[in-house]
């Protein structure tokens, strides 16, 4: 057995360019020097062609008077606040559409996702008639059918459909009563939050004792009444204190209660769809990646087909769904910017719109945006790696 | 080869400031005018059955053309929204940019362009349904207007309502497509554009009987070409275009009389036609500059009738449009 003899002598250390690590280390500085180097020169070069050119530069613009009104709003805004502010409004309206697109989507998604896989012959039909329907139209022409031609056949405010004379739909949106808060209305929240955190220590106390002794309690249903019980009861026992504002015909338009606008309606309704046929693939794919030797086992112990489902197929699924997901509510925050074509106020409307129209500076403002959907989209990421972690396989 | 020509590309990207000649050279050597315009605006710009851009805008677009290159057809047209306008300009992607503009203040200061003059005098007004028996516009308290994104409407709007003490919806489109659909939808109200805008919206409605523009103006909306900063040759040649129309109609001279003109004696037309002195010399043009926009292109009243005055579908009166001395404010300085 030949030993190849080590060249090196022994405690003389290589010259740096013969050591691979030592080498790899100063290539990568040369590069990130040249790369810090260009973008320097590019932001320099930006500056000096844009003041050359008499072309404003700069944020100061967020400080200045927007001057126009926008439809919707979270936060208070009047057209006399700042363009700042139409960041923030558009901002929140943008999170708004995604994060009740996110959930409706996953709701849908999951329902058409195991409908799928039912051994009902029409169920299992109607699901795949809606996932090909769906995810092969696209998204902007789905929006449009939502706004133009299902809304446009609303009747007008005058004709207004009236839901027992307080909820009130037309093509101008759908009107609902507002609660409005008297004093003494703080206990009711309270107790909602009290009953919430009962409710979970409930729900882990018995999930313990089944663990230990293997009988349990009705957890869930008496955390509902729990949940929803207390606060009812401090209502009635406080004798109500909301009062409802109705919305009601006034000239044009409905006046007071709360409205949602249609165009949010539309655009939430195409994203949560669309999204949601994209999410039925995933979720069907979950549920078949998993054996089916598990199902069968799980009902050789008689669980019945929800249990199987919830406590079995499920978990495992999720391993496989999970990153595929994360995908999916990314494209669907993403897709939201879509809104300027139907009027519904998100960011890309209201901030790369109408304030980068009337201030004109389109490199802030564009730089922006993009930081908003690139931090949106990061922190999605971020919470979906974290989830997925916590749901992977752990080897015991 | 290849390798030499990424190069130039990468030098061209990288090049501190652009080092390229001025825009009638580049016109020149490029053979052909780029004109922002609307994409489908009929009267200001829009595509005829022919595929050929029409209308009020399109025609200074040509007027410059015939001044800086002698033939009105060299003009390559690029349609842009009114979110990409100022950036195609400001970025050389067009050479002027006429596409129903509005002359602000905070435009000419701060976006590195400036603005030729005025082709058409314009105001925003309010479109409603006929049904709805309005009469004025301080009737609108609690409306749902419909308007588009990117202009100065949406601004006039607040300020309009604000002032009058009334509130009001704004559902904001990005195109004018969308909106005239919102406001035929029923989604709003009234529709507010500028009032040339309207009357063209009005008949693209099914029924534009539908339909009233009511008669309150509620801006100033100077329309007008726009060039960038810091070539005031082109910025010159720009602008006598339009003063040159202008002129032309002063002095009774249109595309159908001008070759009668050919030896005049009104020495107002002569210098306006270039036979006498050479007035395009002081922009790098020929001494015909003027000649050959009235002759290819026309006068002020002619483009004026033939894309909404009395010629079109749109039937505008002149008004403030008319010269100052039939009694609208339109006046362009003398050549001489």
């Amino acid at each position: 057995m030949s030993v190849r003899p080590n060249t090196r002598p022994a405690g003389h250390k290589p010259l740096f360019w013969r050591d691979r690590a030592k080498r790899a280390i100063v290539f990568q500085l040369l590069l990130t020097a040249a790369v810090a180097v260009f973008l320097f020169y590019i932001i320099g070069n930006v500056q000096d062609n844009l003041s050359a050119r008499g072309i404003t530069t700069g944020f100061g613009f967020l400080n200045n008077t927007a001057g126009f009104g926008i439809v919707q709003s979270l936060i208070d805004y009047s057209s006399q606040d700042t363009y700042g502010r139409t960041f923030l409004v558009g901002l929140l309206n943008t999170l708004l559409v995604g994060g009740l697109g996110v959930i409706a989507a996953t709701l849908i998604g999951f329902i058409v996702g195991i409908a799928r896989l039912s051994p009902n012959w029409l169920l299992a039909r109607l699901a795949t008639a809606y996932i090909e329907t769906f995810r092969n139209i696209p998204l902007l022409l789905q929006i449009f059918f939502w706004y133009f031609a299902v809304l446009r056949t609303l009747p007008s405010a005058r004709d207004s459909l009236a839901f027992g004379e307080v909820i009130f739909l037309n093509v101008r949106g759908l009107y609902l009563p507002e609660p409005l808060f008297e004093s003494g209305f703080g206990l009711i929240p309270a107790t909602f939050i009290v009953a919430i955190i009962a409710s979970i220590a409930l729900l882990l106390w018995n999930k313990r004792r089944q663990e230990a002794t293997g009988k349990r309690i009705p957890a869930v249903w008496i955390s509902l009444v729990l949940i929803f019980g207390l606060p009812l009861l401090i209502t009635v026992a406080t004798g109500v204190p909301i009062t409802w504002d109705i919305p009601e015909l006034r000239g044009f338009n409905f006046r007071g209660g709360f409205t949602v606008i249609p165009e949010f309606l539309a655009l939430w309704m195409a994203l949560s769809i669309y999204t949601a046929a994209f999410i039925a693939e995933i979720v069907r794919s979950g549920i078949q990646a998993i054996s089916h030797g598990q199902t069968e086992a799980a009902q050789a112990l008689s669980l019945p087909r929800n249990l199987v489902l919830r406590l079995v197929v499920i978990p495992q699924a999720l391993r496989v769904i999970i990153p595929p997901l994360t995908s999916q509510y990314l494209n669907l925050i993403k897709n939201s910017s879509l809104a300027t074509a139907i009027g519904y106020p998100d960011l890309v409307s209201v901030f790369a719109g109408t304030t980068l129209n009337q201030t004109g500076q389109a490199i802030e403002v564009i730089a922006m945006t993009m930081a908003v959907y690139l931090t949106i989209s990061l922190l999605v990421s971020m919470f979906m790696n974290w989830f997925n972690a916590r749901v992977a396989l752990v080897e015991r | 080869m290849k390798t030499l020509k990424w190069i130039s590309v990468g030098a061209c990207a990288l090049a501190p400031a652009f080092a390229m000649g001025t825009t009638l050279e580049t016109v020149q050597s490029r053979d052909s005018v780029r004109c922002g315009v609307n994409a489908a605006q009929p009267g200001f710009s829009s595509l005829d059955d022919s595929d050929q851009y029409r209308g009020l805008d399109t025609d200074i677009c040509r007027a410059v053309a015939a001044a800086a290159l002698g033939d009105a057809s060299k003009v390559d047209f690029v349609p842009l929204d009114s979110v990409e306008r100022f950036t195609a300009l400001q970025s050389g992607e067009v050479d002027l940019l006429s596409r129903t503009t509005t002359w602000t203040s905070s435009r000419d200061t701060t976006l590195g362009m400036h603005f030729t003059g005025v082709s058409y005098f314009d105001g925003q007004a309010f479109m409603v349904a006929s049904d709805l028996g309005v009469q004025s516009a301080e009737e609108l308290d609690g409306a749902a207007v419909c308007t588009q994104s990117g202009t100065t409407s949406e601004l006039n709007l607040s300020d309009y309502f604000r002032m009058n003490d009334m509130s009001y919806d704004a559902v904001v489109f990005d195109s004018p497509e969308q909106s005239i659909a919102g406001f035929e939808a029923g989604r709003c109200d009234v529709l507010s554009s500028d009032a040339s805008q309207l009357y063209a919206q009005r008949m693209q409605l099914a029924d534009p009987d539908m339909a009233v523009v009511l008669p309150e103006i509620i801006s100033k909306e100077p329309l007008g070409p726009a060039v960038r900063q810091g070539d005031d040759q082109w910025f010159n040649i720009v602008k006598w275009s339009l003063f040159a129309m202008l002129n032309a109609e002063e002095l009774d001279v249109s595309s159908s009389n001008i070759d009668e003109h050919a030896d005049s004696a009104n020495p107002d037309i002569a210098r306006l036609l270039g036979q006498d002195g050479n007035f395009g010399e002081g922009m790098g043009l020929n001494a015909d500059w003027a000649y050959q926009i009235i002759k290819q292109v026309g006068n002020y009243a002619e483009i004026y009738d033939r894309n909404v005055g009395a010629g079109s579908n749109f039937n505008i009166a002149r008004g403030l449009n008319a010269l100052w001395r039939d009694g609208g404010i339109q006046y362009a300085p003398p050549i001489r």
